[in-house]
């Protein structure tokens, strides 16, 4: 097993053994659970298969992270250096790009090869768009890197669906506005899944226009200048999704389309769970104080960090967006979420619910202790929700209240 | 010429180099950038929060 070791002055040595290390090599395989519905289909022959992947997503990594439990194992500070430097973890998510294309390829020569039914077509169109979801994951771990090649890929991983602003405006325009009502990425209490997805899918895309319109006019450039990091992974877009139209025929033309909106989804469920109603106060000079720990909602499970590049550690992802996945660190006390994200993006999609497991939840926060001048609310619903839980207690540990 | 790091990242905007990827010409003076510029690596600081390292 990799050891890393470092001479502390007063400490001695200290050694640490990431016990995650060789996990990570799971990252290359999920295009197998992506592709586990055309494996059994040609196995079985049955064409209802291919809801497997959509259920080992949202039912099966929940099962596993409630199996295999909460992992709060943190890298000491003085071995991070190391842990940044080590080309293994930088190497992973890298090699993980290409695989989002060759799924998306083999999707499309599927679907455009075998006679399908409706229900078949949807369900390999969405998996084909939950498994670009996970690409825009791996574009968000990469696109937070400094290095020029990792920037790159970010920008072909976010091609597979059409999402190239992502890091643009999730980098200079969510992390800055993070938890406040000016952010269309942070969700606001009051606030369905549907609600929110209508609203921040084209405000992400006009807010990361606007960001690099505005860096290549500084820099005496037109927005089309072919520097553009949004239109260069647009045009990856358009090569990729325009060839497999040209190869394939008209059929991709739907498959793309759903499979493209599936993806964003993915990230719309990641931006709806993060920060739901949490909200930064103002300074006494008009601005916000600084994103706090308190600010995101984590979740700090094995299987489904694993899955995510440790997104779910993410109050020190906000701390320290360039921080890489391998050193990102669990805290105990902050916003909890239940179960993992995955299990999450299921619950959101039931607004009722969604609501009966994060509003006590959110209420009973220490630093919000059910004062809704705390709390990031929905327009017009403050008067409604303070009604509804008017007399709640708040006192209560937040774990106990879902 | 100085040198100001962000004191979430590490980041150093040195008024030599400037930050030609984001705009600022070499030779840009810390003073001269607009009072909207944040760090251009981590995006959570703005220019009142960084810190002089060097003058």
């Amino acid at each position: 097993m990799h050891q890393f070791t470092v001479q502390h002055p007063e400490q001695g040595e200290i050694i640490y053994q990431d016990r995650k290390r060789y996990l990570w090599l799971v990252s290359l395989l999920y295009p197998l659970i992506a592709l586990s519905g055309i494996g059994l289909f040609y196995l079985t022959g049955n064409q209802w298969v291919f809801v497997v992947p959509l259920v080992i997503a949202y039912i099966g990594i929940s099962a596993l992270d409630w199996l295999i439990g909460e992992d709060r194992n943190n890298p000491p500070e003085e071995i991070v250096p190391q842990l940044e430097a080590d080309a293994y973890y930088r190497w992973l998510p890298i090699l993980t790009v290409p695989m989002h294309l060759l799924v998306l390829v083999i999707f499309a020569w599927f679907i455009a090869n075998h006679d399908l039914g409706l229900p078949a077509f949807l369900m390999l169109t969405l998996t084909a768009g939950l498994y670009s979801g996970l690409g825009i994951n791996t574009a968000h771990e990469l696109g937070h890197k400094k290095p020029a090649l990792e920037r790159w890929m970010a920008r072909v991983a976010l091609a597979a669906s059409g999402y190239g602003h992502f890091c643009v405006e999730h980098n200079r325009g969510h992390h800055r506005h993070v938890a406040t009502p000016e952010d269309p990425a942070s969700s606001k209490m009051g606030e369905n899944i549907y609600q929110f997805a209508w609203a921040e899918i084209p405000a992400g895309f006009r807010r990361g226009w606007a960001c690099e319109k505005e860096r290549m006019e500084r820099q005496g450039k037109s927005v089309w200048h072919p520097t553009n990091e949004v239109l260069q992974s647009y045009a990856l877009t358009l090569v990729i999704q325009g060839a497999l139209i040209v190869a394939f025929g008209w059929i991709m033309l739907p498959f793309l389309l759903l499979q493209n909106f599936f993806g964003w989804w993915q990230l719309t469920s990641a931006n709806y769970i993060e920060h739901y109603g949490l909200l930064r106060q103002r300074k006494p000079n008009g601005g916000y104080e600084h994103c706090q720990p308190w600010h995101s909602w984590n979740a700090d499970y094995l299987a489904s960090n694993l899955l995510l590049f440790q997104l779910e550690r993410h109050s020190d992802h906000h701390a320290h967006p360039t921080r890489r996945y391998q050193s990102l660190r669990s805290f105990p006390s902050l916003p909890t979420l239940p179960t993992g994200y995955s299990g999450m993006y299921a619950l959101a999609m039931v607004p009722a619910l969604w609501y009966r497991v994060m509003d006590k939840r959110l209420l009973a926060l220490p630093h919000i202790a059910g004062d809704f001048d705390k709390i990031n609310i929905a327009p017009g619903r403050r008067a409604e929700l303070e009604a509804r839980y008017a007399g709640v207690s708040v006192q209560q540990p937040a774990v106990q209240e879902a | 010429m100085a040198k100001y790091i962000c004191p979430g990242c590490g980041y150093q905007y040195n008024e030599v180099l400037g930050e030609p990827r984001e705009g600022y010409v070499p030779g840009t003076a810390f003073s001269d950038l607009p009072e909207g510029f944040v760090c251009p690596d981590c995006a959570v600081r703005a220019k009142e929060d960084f810190e002089l390292v060097e003058e």
